[in-house]
């Protein structure tokens, strides 16, 4: 994580560093069926962050003893590539990629109609291939893709974002520069359609009322991100219909 | 890798439906109303080979927790900072649901969530931990050891950590020519710098209430759970939801005001536990 030190990260105009307003995403992209062995795949980038899911089940538990009785079992690793970073990162688990994994299976625990498919397991992987922050809210909005594109039942569409503050002030989607030097960053999962925040958390300081101003950018936000994977799962869906 | 845990306990459906009704009428099977934590028990100074330590009793959870220092190299882009290390062990003694071996996710997730809430708010001054800039630093390593567990390990450890964190006195120490760092552990005279006092609270969604200070039951029937870190002041420091389930924005935005009330009494109990009121 670098720290950019006496680099002004907004200028007198309010505007970003690379251009944006404060309450301006980077470009997003997103595509699905983009692999081939997988049930459901997507790519999802937010600016340079790219994020590759894949989504396999359900199926038969890899190990049995740990089968459910009565619905799915979710595994999810969250897992950053070697050169995904500025410095090589280890391939081997950090406590953060753990923590990250958890906190990202429990986004999706409530989302997905895991009473379905009892005995069975759903393994949703996720690689950083290339990391300029926001890797997990990006990474929960690949994983909502790909369990579309997997024809899993779910109660509804997830995407993430994460606002941050910086020079004290709430920016939305915080990349790499600004989040190492900024003063707060809050990852958002929601899923609109129900109006459930299923990932949460907050690095940082905030007074009760960033925290809700940050909360209601992050929103509105995901609100356009998810109409966006809608629109991407049924472009898709279209075009496979024509051909 | 994370997995929906199969290894659960398991609550009688009854069980469930005493605590939901007990719930709608604003009571707790602990016999407390849905804000108040259960009783807290802080006590510094119960190591006496480490530089600090505290054990909380919060209900029935226990936790303990020992500050270790030692002199070693800084962080590359921090030359003249000390460092923090947080682990959390959920030793096996202390739970028929932890097994021993290494940190799962949620000893990390648990070391994770108080390493942030104390890193962000500088809760120890790090500047004051160089010793020689560049090269020797102080690293002090907070472990939380889970004693026994009924529930909201996350406050419990929190509390204790701030106050053995408080309680840390560092070694003397002599600097040799050669710049190297002779420490007389027998002898500890300078107490660690503490810039701001930082704690948690814990709060379950269980239907449609939420609850301070879950006890384990309550934490296994409940939907989701949310943990948000205070300072003093009433600043959020730091949120994580914890849990399988979801909250809606309006839950949220409440449960962080209740913890905001709440945490008031745990920073009592730290305040007479620590004697270092301001």
């Amino acid at each position: 994580m670098g720290k950019a030190v006496g680099v002004k990260l907004i200028d007198e105009y309010g505007r970003r560093h690379d251009g944006r307003l404060p309450d301006q995403m980077r470009p997003v992209r997103m595509r699905i069926n983009v692999l081939e062995n997988a049930d459901g795949s997507a790519l999802v980038e937010y600016g340079r962050t790219r994020i590759l899911a894949a989504v396999y089940g359900p199926r038969e538990p890899v190990q049995k003893f740990m089968a459910l009785p009565d619905r799915a079992l979710l595994r999810v690793r969250y897992h950053m590539a070697p050169f995904s970073t500025e410095e090589r990162k280890s391939p081997a688990p950090s406590r953060r990629e753990i923590e990250l994994s958890k906190v990202i299976r429990e986004a999706f625990e409530d989302i997905i109609l895991v009473k379905y498919f009892p005995r069975t397991a759903i393994d949703i992987f996720l690689e950083v291939l290339q990391a300029d922050g926001g890797t997990r809210t990006a990474a929960v909005t690949a994983a909502s893709l790909a369990l579309a594109n997997a024809g899993i039942p779910m109660k509804a569409l997830v995407a993430g974002v994460a606002v941050g503050k910086i020079e004290g002030q709430l920016v939305l989607d915080v990349d790499e520069i600004e989040d190492g030097s900024g003063e707060a960053d809050m990852p958002v999962a929601y899923a609109p359609d129900i109006e459930k925040i299923t990932l949460f958390q907050l690095n940082g300081v905030l007074t009760r009322e960033e925290l809700e101003k940050g909360l209601n950018m992050a929103l509105s936000a995901i609100r356009e991100l998810v109409e966006l994977e809608k629109r991407t799962l049924k472009e898709e869906y279209v075009s496979t219909e024509e051909v | 890798m994370s997995l929906t845990p199969f290894k659960v306990p398991i609550v009688p459906e009854l069980r469930k439906s005493t605590i939901l009704s007990l719930l709608a009428k604003g009571l707790r099977t602990s016999e407390r109303d849905l804000v108040t934590p259960r009783i807290v028990k802080v006590k510094t100074g119960v190591i006496e080979r480490a530089e600090g330590s505290a054990q909380v009793e919060l209900g029935n959870t226990k936790v303990l927790v020992g500050v270790k220092t030692d002199v070693g190299a800084p962080f590359r882009d921090t030359p003249d900072e000390g460092v923090i290390t947080v682990n959390a062990e959920l030793v096996p003694l202390a739970s028929p649901l932890f097994e021993p071996g290494p940190p799962d996710e949620n000893a990390i997730e648990l070391a994770r969530v108080i390493d942030r809430s104390i890193r962000e708010t500088n809760a120890v001054d790090r500047k004051s931990l160089a010793i020689i800039p560049g090269s020797k630093v102080w690293v002090i390593h907070v472990d939380i050891y889970v004693l026994d567990h009924d529930g909201n390990l996350f406050d419990a450890s929190m509390l204790a950590t701030m106050a053995a964190l408080m309680n840390t006195m560092l070694p003397d120490y002599e600097e040799l020519e050669t710049g190297e760092i002779i420490l007389d552990r027998g002898k500890k005279t300078t107490p660690l710098k503490i810039n701001k006092k930082v704690l948690t609270v814990n709060i379950a969604k269980i239907g449609d209430y939420l609850v301070v200070d879950p006890d384990l039951d309550e934490e296994t029937v409940a939907d989701t759970r949310i943990v948000v870190a205070y300072d003093e002041e009433g600043n959020i420091v730091g949120i994580q939801k914890s849990g399988p389930g979801a909250m809606s924005r309006e839950e949220v935005l409440k449960a962080v005001d209740i913890g905001r009330e709440a945490v008031k009494i745990y920073f009592k109990s730290l305040e007479e536990a620590t004697g270092r009121a301001e």
